[in-house]
């Protein structure tokens, strides 16, 4: 066996906090920074999740509540949709748990640029309070939709179109800017601050997942920041990028020559990539939940990277089948929906390949692992639906009804929030140092999964009767029945008690802090770095005086001929502590400078 | 335990609200029944895919649960499997796919002859227009948009004059043979839709879009917007009435033409579509 001598690392200045603010306000470590987005995303998430009842007070029973005029809820959908989207599944997956993971897990000090990240945060933050302000000011915030689409939301008939859309594309601004920030951040930490041994191809799929997404963002996010600038451009310069010649309520408007189209293909160049910004980091995340927690290795590794790489390149090029109605040449159906469906077949290699880790494991059914088994369910069941969308011809008939909204709020609502809850109860421990209750997480997650089910599921078939997305009240319509009106009342109470039970998570996210189990440093015997840390919580700087070593991959549970059933990153190769050299990925586990971590020359 | 119960039921219970399910489509009026086809097809497949995941997983939680001495395997990849699952995933995917743009390829091929109308959507309202005697719509602009002239009808185009304007909520269409129906929208995007009909497509202003279908089955049907379109988007509603070529005929014969609706030229007072 080679002996490696542990690294010596020079250190970089790590802005040692002294004083509270320093350590816990203007702070410029990781983990804090981590902290402070996700509590944000968390809060104004929320915020997002009482808008969705308040529309589903609405439409199960119509009326009722007279606060609820047709404005208020176009501005609920808006502010619900681009919340959840935005604000809390992207600030939380990259920012949160991004900033928490990659360092630690990847075995560095911090981000590589610290400065850079706590700037990240404090923009993130002006984002959301500039898009909280919509609600203060006159007109109230946009009710043009999540997706903005140009001449109506900038256009009376529309609420907010005065001074809500003007906050709502300052804010997506501000966001990007905190986005590319943070991003710029993860790649190069990714790239850049890896410690010795840990090679690209025994990264832990929580980074891939993030790393890529990291990289669509960064790609996609300039599509939405240009066309925000633009619309905001034809908003209140009078220019003409996305408005044609308009007669609006009956008066002549002076734009000309624009096109509303335009704007919708940069959007959805923006926006499906965003759907993968959420479900990338979904699925390295709960790949590694399971495996944790299956206490066996992920099945089929490298075809999950190269599923992760495949999907995050094709979202470039399917962007167009959210548009098959729109009005754009019918001939770009063809590319669109071949496209689409190509990009099935990764996505269902994942699935496979999560059912197949548990087969032959011996699974641990704790509450992280309830979630992420949730998600399964869920995940397919909403990517299959899309299986029926993406398929041009059959879109035509289901596009802008409630088939659509069940799809999208089961493949990129509930699931990655399933992830999000089970990478809360698994990493919570780490964060704090203590366990989250598990009674509570139980009958949190029992009362989530089901709930949603029973809210999603059936929603899809209001969808086939034609009851269309978007609508403040279904009044006197001949094709739907009677039945369906009592259906969205039975969905509104659904989601009424899934909202409640969030006040039960949110407790015991408080009370364990406090008097929750101690956790010890590595409690679900997992292999990755960030449980192999010499304090829990991790002190500032991670790893004390020496820089952990990588001797192998991130997936050694249960390797035959070790002493346990799992075997951290770090564990050097013995008798006991076996490599798997042809399991390995073809790297020579016992030296780990050929495995070319960045890190090694310092 | 539980969850594995929980699994099953799911799968089962998805199964059997899809059988018993009283939502469904409603009956179609027109020649997209292979749409639904499609859809039922798609719903064979994917629910396969669906219980079959699902059942797969419930039992492997259930004959792979924790157990003290006992050791999972160690197997990180399964080359063979891997290929496969790939192979038989592609040939699903592509059969899902080739029905579904070969009804595509009929959907964006409008058939010769078709009859064209136009349907013009504002904020909160359908307006329609047909051709007339000569067959031909004519020539219209947002910019000649005024109070008397609400269709933008271009004052100099002689296919116009004969054009028939129907400033109704209710539009009439004679049952049988393929219908083009052309789209433009005075101020935002709406969508016309007529759920029976099963198509839809936006309307945009700027520019015309289409979509043809043939009317299979006389009714009056409810006639929306499916396009966000401000607040009073759930509002903007109609009908479309399908009936025998005779009884359009006779619908038709009750609405001005555009020639008939230009104001007098010896009213000069008004002045506003006054472009002859
Ligand atoms: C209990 C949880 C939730 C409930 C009850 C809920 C409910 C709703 C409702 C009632 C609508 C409006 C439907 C319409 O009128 O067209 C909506 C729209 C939407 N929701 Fe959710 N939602 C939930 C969670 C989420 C999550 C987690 C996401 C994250 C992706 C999400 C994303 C969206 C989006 C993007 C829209 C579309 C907004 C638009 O049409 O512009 N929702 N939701
Ligand atoms: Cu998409
Ligand atoms: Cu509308």
């Amino acid at each position: 066996m080679v002996y490696v001598p542990p690294q010596e690392v020079e250190d970089v200045h790590l802005h040692d906090p002294d004083t509270f603010m320093t350590k816990y306000i203007w702070s410029q470590d990781h983990k804090v920074i981590a902290v402070q987005y996700s509590l944000t995303a968390i809060a104004v998430g929320l915020v997002a999740l009482v808008l969705s009842l308040m529309m589903r007070l609405q439409l199960g029973w119509p009326g009722v509540f007279d606060f609820i005029d047709p404005e208020s809820y176009y501005q609920f959908v808006t502010m619900h949709g681009m919340i959840m989207v935005i604000y809390l599944l992207t600030a939380l997956f990259l920012g949160g748990f991004g900033n928490y993971l990659i360092p630690l897990m990847l075995g560095a000090r911090d981000m590589v640029f610290p400065f850079l990240n706590m700037l990240s945060y404090w923009v993130y933050l002006l984002s959301v309070i500039v898009l909280m302000s919509s609600y203060f000011v006159p007109g109230g915030p946009t009710g043009a939709g999540w997706t903005l689409y140009p001449p109506q939301a900038i256009l009376q008939g529309t609420p907010g179109a005065d001074w809500g859309i003007v906050t709502m594309l300052a804010s997506l601004a501000l966001f990007i800017v905190a986005f590319t920030m943070g991003g710029l951040n993860y790649v190069t930490t990714v790239l850049q601050a890896r410690t010795r041994g840990m090679t690209l191809m025994r990264m832990p799929l929580s980074i891939w997942g993030i790393f890529v997404a990291t990289i669509l963002g960064l790609l996609a996010f300039p599509a939405l920041l240009v066309s925000a600038v633009m619309l905001l451009l034809d908003k209140l310069v009078g220019t003409s990028f996305f408005m044609p010649a308009i007669v609006s309520m009956g008066e002549q408007l002076d734009y000309s020559g624009g096109s509303p189209i335009l704007f919708q293909h940069l959007f959805w160049f923006f926006g499906h990539p965003e759907v993968y910004i959420v479900a990338l980091p979904a699925f390295g995340l709960v790949s590694d939940l399971l495996s944790t927690h299956a206490r066996k290795n992920i099945f089929g590794y490298r075809m999950m990277v190269w599923a992760i790489v495949a999907i995050g390149g094709l979202s470039f090029v399917v962007w167009a089948h959210h548009m098959y109605v729109s009005g754009m040449n019918p001939y770009f159906g063809f590319f669109f929906a071949t496209t689409t469906l190509i990009i099935a077949v990764p996505t269902a290699l994942k699935v496979y390949n999560w059912t197949l880790t548990l087969w032959r494991g011996n699974i641990r059914l704790n509450v992280p692992m309830l979630f992420a088994i949730g998600f399964i369910v869920t995940f397919t069941n909403g990517g299959l639906t899309g299986l029926f969308l993406g398929n041009v011809i059959v879109d035509i008939p289901l596009s802008d009804t409630y088939f659509v909204v069940a799809h999208f709020h089961m493949v990129m609502g509930v699931s990655p929030i399933m992830v999000v809850f089970g990478s809360i109860y698994h990493w919570y421990p780490k964060v704090t140092g203590r366990m989250l209750d598990d009674r509570l997480g139980r009958f949190h997650f029992w009362v989530t999964f089901l709930g949603t089910y029973a809210i999603y599921f059936p929603m899809h078939y209001l969808g086939f009767i034609g009851v269309p997305r978007r609508y403040y009240a279904y009044e006197d319509f001949d094709f739907i029945p009677e039945s369906a009106i009592t259906l969205n009342e039975n969905i509104s109470i659904a989601a009424l008690v899934v909202g409640a039970v969030q006040l039960v998570f949110l407790y015991n996210l408080v009370i364990s802090y406090r008097r929750g189990k101690l956790a010890g440093s590595n409690p679900w015997e997992a292999t990755t770095l960030e449980w192999q840390t010499p304090q829990t919580p991790p002190a500032h700087g991670n790893w004390g005086d020496t820089l952990p070593v990588v001797y192998r991959w991130a997936y050694d549970y249960s390797v035959p001929g070790a002493a346990k059933d799992f075997l951290p990153q770090n564990q050097p190769p013995s008798d006991d502590a076996p490599v798997q050299e042809e399991d390995n990925l073809g790297f020579d586990s016992t030296d780990p400078a050929s495995g070319g971590g960045t890190r090694e020359d310092a | 335990m539980a969850i594995v119960i929980v699994l099953v039921l799911m799968a089962v219970g998805s199964v059997l609200f899809h059988i018993w399910t009283p939502w469904w489509f409603t009956e179609v009026a027109s020649n997209w029944g292979a749409i639904d086809e499609l859809i039922v097809f798609t719903f064979a497949i994917t629910g396969f895919v669906f219980v079959a995941v699902v059942l797969f997983t419930a039992y492997a939680i259930y004959k792979f649960r924790y157990k003290e001495d006992r050791r999972a395997d160690y197997e990180p990849e399964n080359k063979k499997l891997e290929f496969w699952l790939t192979v038989v995933t592609a040939i699903g995917v592509m059969a899902l796919l080739a029905p579904g743009l070969a009804v595509w390829a009929d959907f964006v091929t409008v058939p010769e002859g078709a009859e064209e109308f136009e349907v013009v959507g504002e904020q909160w309202n359908w307006t329609f227009r047909f051709p007339g005697a000569d067959g031909k719509l004519g020539t219209a602009d947002v910019a000649n948009i005024t109070y008397d002239n609400p269709f933008g009808m271009n004052a100099d185009d002689p296919n116009g004059q004969d054009d028939v304007l129907i400033e109704d909520y209710e539009v009439h269409l004679p049952i049988g043979s393929p219908i083009k129906v052309l789209l433009r929208s005075k101020d935002v995007l709406h969508d016309f839709w007529v759920p029976q009909f099963r198509a839809k497509m936006d309307l945009v202003p700027g520019l015309e879009s289409h979509f043809w279908f043939t009317p299979t089955r006389e009714g009056t049907f409810d006639l929306l917007c499916a396009e966000l379109c401000g607040v009073g988007h759930y509002t903007m509603r109609g009908k479309v009435t399908i009936e025998s070529e005779e009884a359009f005929k006779a619908w038709l014969a009750a609405y001005p033409t555009y020639a008939e609706t230009v104001p007098a030229p010896s009213d000069t007072g008004g002045g506003a579509a006054s472009g002859q």
